[in-house]
């Protein structure tokens, strides 16, 4: 990774359409990005090599090579305790807050080592956003829940915020139903716009990546909808990765899937593909609920 | 047969329950009936409006107890401006950052501290703060209201640390998470989000431990030189209500007028108490409710 940036006012360009470090990621990748058989067009984002993860001396992940494609929306799929979300929160290193945790092998974003040494934890949770499985905003007001990542990241100057918590809102398709009540509790708001507030939270530093752990699976199927709408229309500038227990939502949503089982990573393909004709035997076996 | 005793032993409960009801209550009353002679003979007014408190001046006595209300609120005000920020800092380390390990060595020697007997406290406050106090200031002695504040906020400091904790370790995990995967460090999470969800909580410890602090006698009683002139700044000694109960009440004749305007102070004192924890009180429920 480079040295660690620290963002100034005016490097912070909200929702700038962006190519962030094209050329590196390319000449490392060269070799290896046709092997999966893939266009060259579709540039890996994330890349897991050899991925290996304990939890004190229990292995949740073993072995796990996976390749994540910028501006898709990837799925990952399998059943509970099989390490989806694990692996998730590997890639913004949340999982460090585990004591005991160990990682082996190598995650690259953009070609960078994500556990090199250097690496700058605060720089990659901002480029990795993380949206959690309850709605978890802050008792605060929902102007105040947006701008927060914006401010720790030093931004000072209130005309700017304004403009970052508009955009922000309007992407995450909530703007419309708060604009008169920004100063208004977000402990006010329904499920459904909680979670699509903690998404505007996310988007408000300008990530990269947006890993989504079930971000729907406490809403009901009315809210569910909009946030999947919504992550349709996030995929062209952003790319996703998000775990979900709903086979069909995958399906729906995701342009690549792959199955995770007892903390391997079965099989990855296009997601028409795993749920048509999936290529392992225990693929096809979950996805026809055979188990799960 | 197995009813009988579970009534009984429904009914001990329920006695002893009671019975504390019936103590404050019976407190209350004491307090109340004693106070009343006074209360008639010298009238309300008397004690709240300017002047001393000399109820034993050989030409006119003289009952304010406004020098008395204001040394009382300088100590335990005082004591809160830096028993808040150290206790809240304390109980952000041991909630936050502080290994299991160094947590069990912590906690139980805060609660040593308050297992300190005020009158030793008192010692402290003689014979290590009072010396230290005037050679910083070069006063001639130490014996003032910030000594009283430092002593009684040090009684103080175990209650708003263990509730400031208590108020900290409350706040859902899910927050810190939010805050750490936004990129947040710990320290902009814990002043930016964990201490402000812990606020209501955090504050009400800060008045029950000032409800401590006003409360407290013996240990201010030594520290503060208990003069009943009027004072001017924290380097001025002052007497508390308290104090001033305990310095008098020895000496006075039973059921003079001094007596029972004693009982008056004590009144005040009680009221005022009740007031901060019951303010404490709904403070602290309201954070219960908004978590």
């Amino acid at each position: 990774m480079k040295e660690p940036v620290k963002l100034k006012d005016k490097d912070f360009v909200p929702f700038k359409e962006e190519k962030p470090n094209s050329s590196r990621a390319v000449v490392y990748y060269d070799k290896k990005s046709n092997e999966m058989g893939k266009r060259p067009s579709r540039k890996e984002k994330v890349r897991a090599e050899k991925l290996t993860f304990y939890y004190g001396t229990k292995q949740a992940l073993q072995n796990i090579n996976l390749d994540i494609i910028a501006n898709e929306v990837t799925a990952l799929i399998g059943p509970s305790g099989c390490g989806k979300t694990t692996f998730l929160r590997i890639i913004n290193r949340m999982n460090d807050l585990i004591s005991g945790s160990k990682v082996e092998g190598n995650v690259f974003i953009d070609g960078d080592d994500i556990y090199h040494p250097d690496v700058d934890v605060v720089e990659l949770r901002r480029r990795v956003g993380l949206v959690f499985q309850q709605p978890n905003p802050f008792p605060k007001t929902i102007y105040e829940n947006v701008a927060y990542g914006p401010r720790i990241h030093g931004i000072r100057k209130k005309a700017y915020l304004d403009e970052i918590v508009e955009e922000s809102l309007k992407q995450a398709a909530l703007w419309d139903e708060v604009k008169d009540r920004l100063k208004d509790s977000a402990l006010s708001l329904s499920g459904g716009q909680q979670q699509r507030l903690c998404i505007a939270r996310v988007l408000a530093v300008r990530p990269e990546v947006l890993l989504m752990d079930e971000p729907t699976s406490a809403l009901d199927p009315v809210a569910t909808q909009r946030i999947e709408d919504l992550i349709g229309t996030l995929a062209a500038n952003y790319t996703i990765i998000i775990v979900t227990h709903n086979m069909q939502q995958a399906a729906r949503i995701s342009d690549t899937t792959a199955f995770f089982l007892l903390g391997e990573m079965v099989e990855q393909g296009k997601t028409s593909q795993i749920f048509t004709r999936p290529r392992d035997r225990r693929t096809e076996e979950y996805i026809t609920g055979r188990f799960g | 047969m197995v009813n009988i005793k579970e009534n009984s032993i429904k009914y001990i409960f329920l006695l002893s329950g009671l019975l504390s009801i019936f103590i404050l209550l019976g407190i209350f009353y004491l307090l109340f009936s004693n106070s009343y002679p006074a209360l008639r003979d010298v009238g309300i007014k008397a004690f709240f409006s300017r002047g001393y408190w000399n109820p034993t001046a050989y030409s006119v006595p003289q009952y304010s107890i406004l020098n008395l209300i204001k040394g009382t609120f300088m100590v335990g005000a005082g004591s809160l401006l830096f028993v808040v920020p150290l206790g809240v800092a304390c109980a952000a380390y041991l909630a936050e950052v502080a290994a299991p390990r160094e947590r069990e060595i912590f906690k139980p020697v805060i609660e040593i501290l308050a297992g300190i007997p005020s009158v030793v406290l008192g010692f402290f406050g003689l014979v290590v703060v009072a010396p230290l106090l005037s050679r910083i200031f070069g006063l001639p002695n130490g014996i003032n209201a910030l000594n009283g504040s430092i002593l009684v906020g040090i009684m103080a400091l175990p209650t708003v640390i263990s509730l400031a904790e208590d108020a900290i370790s409350a706040v859902p995990q899910e927050y810190r998470h939010a805050s750490l995967a936004l990129g947040a460090t710990r320290w902009q999470t814990l002043k930016n989000v964990t201490v402000p969800a812990a606020l209501s909580g955090i504050l009400a410890a800060s008045l029950l431990g000032m409800g401590r602090a006003i409360g407290e006698t013996i240990t201010v009683l030594m520290a503060t030189g208990n003069a009943l002139a009027d004072p001017s700044s924290f380097l001025d000694s002052v007497r508390t209500l308290s104090a001033n109960i305990a310095i008098e009440m020895g000496e006075v004749p039973r059921g003079s007028l001094h007596f029972h305007s004693l009982f008056v102070v004590g009144l005040v004192l009680f009221l005022i108490t009740f007031i901060v924890n019951l303010l404490a009180d709904i403070i602290f429920n309201r954070y219960r409710e908004g978590v």
